[in-house]
């Protein structure tokens, strides 16, 4: 595989465009605990990107970084091109980066289609007074994100429950839901932590076949943390690995697998 | 069986986001407003406005405020009768300095001048949460109900402390004052009701609604998705506060005429209201009136019963009413925490088959 400014070409023939999103040199700590240690990776555009890493890697404070959740002490997150400043993760979410949670972040009490319609809430323009007025502006608005969010029903396959308050739902769909909440937002770049957590085999394969369909269908970049080594390296393009928050490995999956270090970290290595 | 979904089909997504989706429900919703406004006022006398009906309507605009606030956006408040009183003193004030202008208009401004105070005490939830957010919007309470009692400027200097509405007509029928009848009382606080309950319900139901049901419930994954908690907190905090204003100006000037602060907008008054958002349903529209119906109701009812029927004495009676509405709240609080509101919904389902098994 080759790579330079312009991309590269990924299994299957997907090309891959430029740089997207930039991390340099990233130090984040926590009082005296450095969770991330001086890491530089790139994610390219159109490309399925995985971080893996054991337990403690600080992997998800790599995502959260990423969304505006954390703010490194030191390095710099170029997104697009630009510089990213210090920014509230609801500033972060208007440039285009949405996600999922570890442990899921559906709001229960709301209905399914209420929560993907949620997605949509920064595209969503009318002010307080007509939407308090509803009738014109407010109702039409509503009615043309319906019919996106409608298609994102369609492509996750859940029409049944759209009206279902999330509360009730299996864990499965809860997380189907989520990324549903996620792509209604038209994320340029999607992040994934752990979509497939505590699945069963049928689940985790429409999951993967989901992840595959968005990055081929909509052209959505994917930053996922996943533990499951098989899906990893059947879905992404290139892998970042981390261990005690440095990153020891960087390259497509098979680089990765081959890398002494990588090997180390995963099965331990005798100190003698 | 008598609650038919069956050959009810919705073709456009405005359709099937209709406030009342199954046709029978739309009916009977139509049929409510029309004997509100066509057949109540005809029969209403002086006993069941001032005990019934007025109050009814007044604290179903303040339920419903109330419920913007902890119901849909998930933000504990204890300054309701604070707020209410800011309303009322608002309402007073513009109406002895601009008597020409419309009862109307001061209603609404009076609910304006309250969200404003409303915002400015609803900065300290950005920071604290819960319980915490409770016990300073209880700050709130005392500080305004102090205010109102400590600066003789918003009494207008009167001697007793007092404040009390002068006469005002709409349309040429007085709403306020000595001289009102009770079905102009009653259109006046109907008319305001059914058009806030209408701009509740728009804006619960699309996406001003949905930012603070994304903040009541989670509010970092909110944050994730774009929500910017500062405005979305503070508009819950504004558009709540002009509810309880409007509802404090109108329990002011036209059900009580004339208003001593710490007793009419004490403590006890932010409890009622919650009491009612709280058994009605939070985050229901509906809830806040069946809250605000039970609330109200229920002392009428038992004091008739109590007095009327058993032939108890009038202060015994007073006493065992209160036992009774305690204990009630506490029974309906275990048996159905989500309240009136979910009962009802429970009740629709049940009916939807009733009486076959499938």
């Amino acid at each position: 595989m080759t790579q330079d400014a312009s991309g590269y070409t990924a299994a299957g023939g997907r090309k891959i465009g430029g740089v997207l999103m930039e991390m340099k040199n990233i130090t984040l700590r926590f009082g005296g605990v450095k969770a991330i240690t001086d890491i530089s990776f790139d994610i390219r555009d159109g490309e399925i990107r995985a971080i893996i890493g054991p337990n403690g890697a600080g992997k998800s404070s790599m995502l959260n970084v990423i969304s505006g959740f954390y703010v490194p002490q030191e390095g710099e997150v170029w997104f697009k091109g630009y510089k990213r400043g210090p920014m509230k993760p609801y500033q972060v979410a208007r440039l285009g980066i949405a996600r999922t949670f570890q442990n899921i972040a559906l709001f229960d009490g709301m209905s399914v289609l209420d929560n993907i319609m949620t997605g949509r809430l920064t595209m969503m323009k009318s002010g307080l007074l007509s939407q308090a007025i509803w009738w014109g502006g407010a109702q039409k608005e509503e009615t043309e994100h319906r019919e996106k969010v409608e298609k994102i029903i369609d492509f996750l396959e859940i029409q049944a429950i759209r009206k279902t308050p999330v509360g009730r739902l299996p864990y499965g769909l809860k997380k189907r839901v989520e990324l549903a909440r996620a792509l209604a937002a038209e994320p340029k770049l999607l992040l994934l932590d752990e979509p497939m957590a505590g699945m069963n085999v049928e689940e985790k394969e429409d999951m993967s076949r989901f992840i595959l369909d968005v990055n081929d269908e909509f052209g959505t970049t994917i930053a996922l943390i996943e533990h499951d080594m098989g899906v990893v390296m059947d879905l992404s393009d290139r892998v970042v690995v981390m261990d005690y928050g440095r990153k020891i490995g960087d390259g497509t999956p098979d680089e990765v697998r081959n890398n002494q270090e990588v090997i180390d970290a995963y099965l331990g290595v005798a100190h003698d | 069986m008598f609650y038919r979904e069956a050959g009810d089909f919705k073709t456009t997504y405005v359709e099937d986001s209709q406030t009342f989706p199954i046709k029978l429900d739309r009916w009977r919703y139509y049929a409510v407003l029309a004997i509100a406004f066509g057949v109540i006022p005809f029969l209403i006398n002086d006993y069941w406005a001032n005990a019934v009906f007025v109050p009814f309507l007044i604290y179903s605009i303040a339920a419903i405020g109330l419920n913007i606030l902890v119901g849909y956006c998930g933000q504990v408040s204890l300054g309701t009768g604070g707020f209410m009183a800011v309303g009322a003193y608002a309402c007073y004030k513009l109406m002895t300095a601009f008597p020409e202008v419309s009862i109307l208009i001061h209603v609404l401004l009076a609910g304006g001048i309250t969200a404003g105070v409303g915002l400015l005490f609803g900065l300290p939830s950005l920071r604290i949460k819960g319980f915490y957010l409770a016990v300073a919007t209880l700050a709130a309470q005392f500080f305004l109900v102090w205010l109102f009692n400590k600066v003789p400027w918003f009494y207008n200097y009167s001697a007793s402390g007092q404040i009390s509405a002068p006469e005002r007509t709409v349309l040429g029928h007085f709403v306020t004052g000595a001289n009102t009848t009770a079905s102009a009382k009653y259109l006046f606080c109907l008319v305001i009701l059914v058009g806030l309950a209408w701009l509740a319900r728009n804006l619960t139901r699309g996406t001003a609604g949905r930012k603070w049901m994304a903040i009541r419930d989670m509010d970092i994954a909110a944050e994730i998705i774009g929500v910017n908690p500062l405005t979305t907190k503070l508009s819950a905090f504004a558009i709540s506060s002009f509810y309880i204003g409007v509802a404090g100006a109108l329990f002011f000037s036209v059900y009580l005429g004339a208003v001593e602060v710490g007793e009419a907008f004490g403590i006890q008054k932010s409890f009622l209201i919650l009491f009612m958002v709280i058994i009605g349903g939070l985050g229901s529209i509906f809830g806040s009136f069946a809250g605000a119906a039970f609330l109200v109701l229920l002392p009428v009812f038992l004091k008739n019963v109590l007095v009327g029927q058993f032939g108890w004495a009038t202060d015994l009676a007073a006493h065992i009413e209160l036992m009774i509405v305690g204990a009630l709240i506490v029974i309906f609080l275990i048996a159905e925490p989500h309240g009136i509101a979910q009962l009802w919904k429970l009740a629709k389902e049940k009916l939807r088959l009733w009486p076959f098994p499938h």
